[in-house]
This record gives C-alpha cells, structure tokens and sequence, in this order.
C-alpha cells in the first residue's frame, strides 16, 4: 500500500520552506495547494493547534494521511493523540490551523475564492465522511443494535427505513452480531457493544474511520473479537483509518505507518517494521523500552 | 346543629363537588401539558452558548421560582388589566400555574439533560444527526426517564396548587367546596369530600406516573 510518510517527513521536516509557511498561515497555504495536487490527501492537518487555556495539546501539527492509508497513533497519556482525533471529528475546535478531508476543508468553506468558517450545513456535509469508534462505545443505550445503526443513515442520509435495515443487517453480520440485532446495548457484552459502534460507523459509509483506543475498556479476552473486526475492515474495504491505540502488535501487524506523539508532536513516524525494530527518536526509544518492559 | 358526618347531605353535594373537580383535573392537565412544553424550551435555552439567553433565561426562572404563585396569579388577573392585558380567571389561573411549574419542571428537565453522558452528544455528532435529532431522538429520550418520577411529583403538587387559583375566583373544587359550605353553613362534609377527592386524585396521578415510568424503563 502506498503510504504518505515519505511526504509527510517532507513536510514536517526537509521542507522548512514550506513548514514556515504552513505556520504562518496554514488556512492560506492550503487555500493556495488544495484542489492542485494530484495526489490529493484523503486527511490533511496543516498547522494544527489545539490549547485547553495554557495548555497546548496540540502544536502546529502537520500530518497528511493518503486514501486508504492505516495509520496508527501512539504515544504516552496526553500527548495529544486523543484530541487529534476529537478535532478531526470537530468535538472539539481548533485553536488554529485547517483540517482538510477528502479534498475539502473541513471547518472552513470556500466562499467567493477564500476561505472562511463553516456552516452548520457544510460542516455536518463533510463530517459524515468521517466515522468514529470511541473508547467507551458510546451507543444509545435506548435503540437496540438495529436501531443504533439505522438511526444516522435515515436520519442524515434519508434513506428509507427498509434500506437502512438492510444495510444495518449486513453490517451487524459483518461485525458477527446479526443475531443480536434486536438486543439493547445493555444486553450485549463490551466486545459486542463495541462491535455495535463499528457498525453503526460503518453505516454511514465512511470514506475515514477513527478508533480512539477501542480495545482500552475491554478484558483482553473481548480485546481480540474487536481487533479482528477492525483487521477484517482493513482487509476487504477501501477505509482510511486512524487508529490511537496501545496495542503495539496489532499497530506492528496492522498499520501502514506508526505515529509516535509526544506533547502535541509528531517526535518520530514510518513504517511499523522500521519503528518498531530502529526507532530514531530518543523519546521513542524510551516509550518502546517502557512498554516492553511492562510488557 | 349536627356536628357529625351527615351521608344524606354528603350525597347531596356531591354531584357539584365531582363537577368542580374535573374542572380542576382539567386545569391541572393543561397546565401541567403546558409546563411540560415550556419547561423543556427554557431547560434548553439555559444551556444556551449565548449567555445573554441563558442568563436572562435563568433569571426568569429564579425570579418565578421564588416568587408565590399567589402573587403571580394575581398580577395576571388584576394588574395586566390596568396595561389593557385581559383575560379570563379560568386562563388566567392556568397560564400562571403554567407557568409557576414550568419554571420548576425546567429545573428537572436540566438536571435530566445534565445526567447524560457527554459520549451521548459526542456520538450524535460523530453520526452527524442534526441539533433537532440529537434532542429527540438522542438525549431526550434518555433524559426524561430518570426524571419522570421528579417530574409526576411536580403533577401532584400543582393539582394540590389549582386551590390558590381560588383567589381570582376560578370555582375548582376548593371554591366550590367553600361555596356548598357558606350557602348551608356546614363545612365538615363540603371540606372532607373535597380533602378526599384530592387524596384519590392526586394517589391516580401518582399511580399513573409510577406505570409510565415502569414503561419506559430499559431492559
């Protein structure tokens, strides 16, 4: 599969012309190259910042992810990988900078040649290229699994009842749960539950799919049944993922290129085999050290 | 004078007083459907991201809350008049026992929407369904079971408030209870009757309440 990390350690870092010009206007600069390259980005950060008061999370960040690239996003606690995803799904706002997705900008508009806020409308448009599996599930505990997965492709989609039943049904199955169909969030284990929720991402047809630490609430035993559903995804759908995880061998085996963040940065990225086996970075180093050491 | 229950007499006055206390059930219903309506409306306006709404939204509903209904029924009937605002007891008495109550059902509807868990809104959004969907089909639902046993005790307790309305001459049950007794001069059966429709009435809401709320509960 090909990749962006070779472009993306252009940007980041054998470009300086072009970072400094990220930096100091990334909404012109992408104003400027969006819609001209080729080989367009399926997700593009340019200058990212993202601060909680004093705090900054996330610090200028660049980052360009291709069309059905996996990337996985490690790093320690509050390093910012979390809110990367939370500002691609616009739960939370920029501080600064511009979040491209699939050619268009994401929480800006284009209007008479320039760039300028969103609309709920345009917003809500290019949001639903983006599907979203969260840690804790987050199902609506009063649908049962059918019900949670038809809700957005009728309601944002406009798809009839019985298309939306059937393309939930598929999917369920996809996910080994069409028996469950009519059971409520309650009634299904945590592996289920979470099965439920690629599901109903899944849905909504989604070009991008963020899984932010799926497997954390789970026991290791449920763990499994949910990675495998994410590898089978990988496998048989044309899905640009991103992927914030812990498990490092799924990242090793999975991943077309590892993300390595720390306060709010990229320290270091590339292909699995290179991270994992020669990681450059001094930082990285460490994390790897003190994961397998706890290991 | 008898000073013991007279039965005969209690049969007598009890067509009137069962007439007067469907008259009071009604106005508590469309009150209350009222309360319920504009209750929500102000809960949601309170989480407004503009704090001019919000602000004076909560206002609003502390200025009502901690003013009598007694008061307030009064300026409806006998104040706005003098500014050309004129209505009749029976709309005057519901619109401010309406809106007494939405006041404090606004409070319940916020600590409901309050109690559901951030991921609930964060999916919605996730999912993309609009404002409109992500209330009803997403967080209300959710929101107003815990809520429904709060929101049954703020039914009984404005049945047991229709009596204030009394006060701008609306014959619910307590006036026509007060009207039997003055035309006879017996109050024991005209006041007991009218204590025991309230007990069986409000003990129905009460029931009632607790089955919606059975009903609505999740496996």
């Amino acid at each position: 599969m090909k990749t962006h990390a070779d472009t993306d350690t252009t940007l980041q870092s054998e470009s300086p012309v072009m970072e400094k010009e990220m930096k100091r206007d990334p909404v012109a600069a992408l104003s400027e190259t969006s819609n001209t390259n080729g080989d367009q980005p399926m997700v593009r950060f340019a200058g990212v910042t993202k601060r909680y008061g004093a705090l900054t999370v996330l610090d200028e960040l660049d980052l360009d992810i291709a069309p059905n690239e996996k990337v996985a996003i490690i790093g320690p606690s509050g390093s910012g990988k979390s809110t990367l995803l939370r500002v691609l799904m616009t739960l939370d706002p920029l501080t600064s900078g511009l979040i491209e997705v699939d050619g268009e900008p994401l929480t800006h508009m284009r209007k008479n040649g320039a760039l300028v806020p969103a609309s709920l409308a345009h917003l809500r448009r290019v949001r639903s290229k983006i599907g979203m599996v969260f840690q804790s599930f987050n199902l609506f505990p009063h649908m049962t699994a059918l019900a949670n997965t038809i809700e957005a492709p009728m309601q944002v989609l406009g798809l009839s009842r019985k298309e939306a039943t059937e393309r939930a049904r598929e999917l369920l199955s996809l996910v080994g749960l069409a028996d469950k169909c009519n059971h409520y969030p309650s009634q299904l284990s945590g592996g289920q539950q979470q099965r439920v929720a690629i599901a109903r991402a899944l849905a909504m047809r989604p070009k991008v799919m963020l899984f932010d630490e799926v497997t954390s609430a789970l026991d290791p035993e449920l763990c499994g049944e949910v990675l495998n559903v994410i590898r089978r995804l990988g496998e048989e759908h044309n899905l640009t993922m991103l992927m914030v995880t812990h498990q490092m061998g799924f990242a090793r085996e999975f991943a077309d290129r590892v993300c390595f963040f720390s306060q709010g940065k990229i320290i270091e990225q590339g292909p699995p085999q290179q991270f994992f086996t020669s990681p450059q970075h001094e930082r990285t180093q460490q994390f790897l050290r003190a994961v397998r050491e706890a290991v | 004078m008898n000073h013991f229950f007279d039965l005969q007499y209690a049969a007598h006055i009890l067509p009137d007083l069962a007439r007067a206390s469907i008259y009071t059930i009604l106005i508590t219903l469309v009150g209350f459907a009222i309360a319920l309506v504009l209750g929500l409306v102000l809960a949601i306006l309170r989480r407004s991201p503009i704090k001019a709404v919000s602000r004076t939204v909560g206002f609003v509903v502390e200025f009502i809350r901690s003013t009598p209904l007694l008061i307030q029924v009064y300026v409806l009937f006998y104040v706005l008049p003098a500014y050309g605002i004129t209505m009749s007891a029976l709309t005057a008495g519901t619109i401010g026992i309406a809106l007494h109550y939405a006041c404090y059902t606004s409070e319940v509807y916020r600590a409901g929407l309050n109690g559901v868990a951030r991921g609930q809104w964060e999916a919605a959004c996730a999912l993309s369904l609009s404002p409109w969907r992500t209330y009803s089909g997403v967080i209300l639902p959710q929101a107003v079971r815990p809520i429904i046993p709060a929101l049954g005790n703020y039914l009984v307790a404005m049945f047991k408030d229709t009596p204030v309305l009394s006060a701008i001459t609306v014959v619910e049950l307590m006036q026509q209870a007060k009207n039997v007794g003055s035309e006879t001069f017996r109050y024991l059966e005209p006041i007991t009757l009218a204590g025991l429709f309230f007990l069986v009435i409000s003990v129905t809401f009460a029931q009632l309440v607790r089955q919606l709320e059975f009903r609505l509960r999740l496996p």
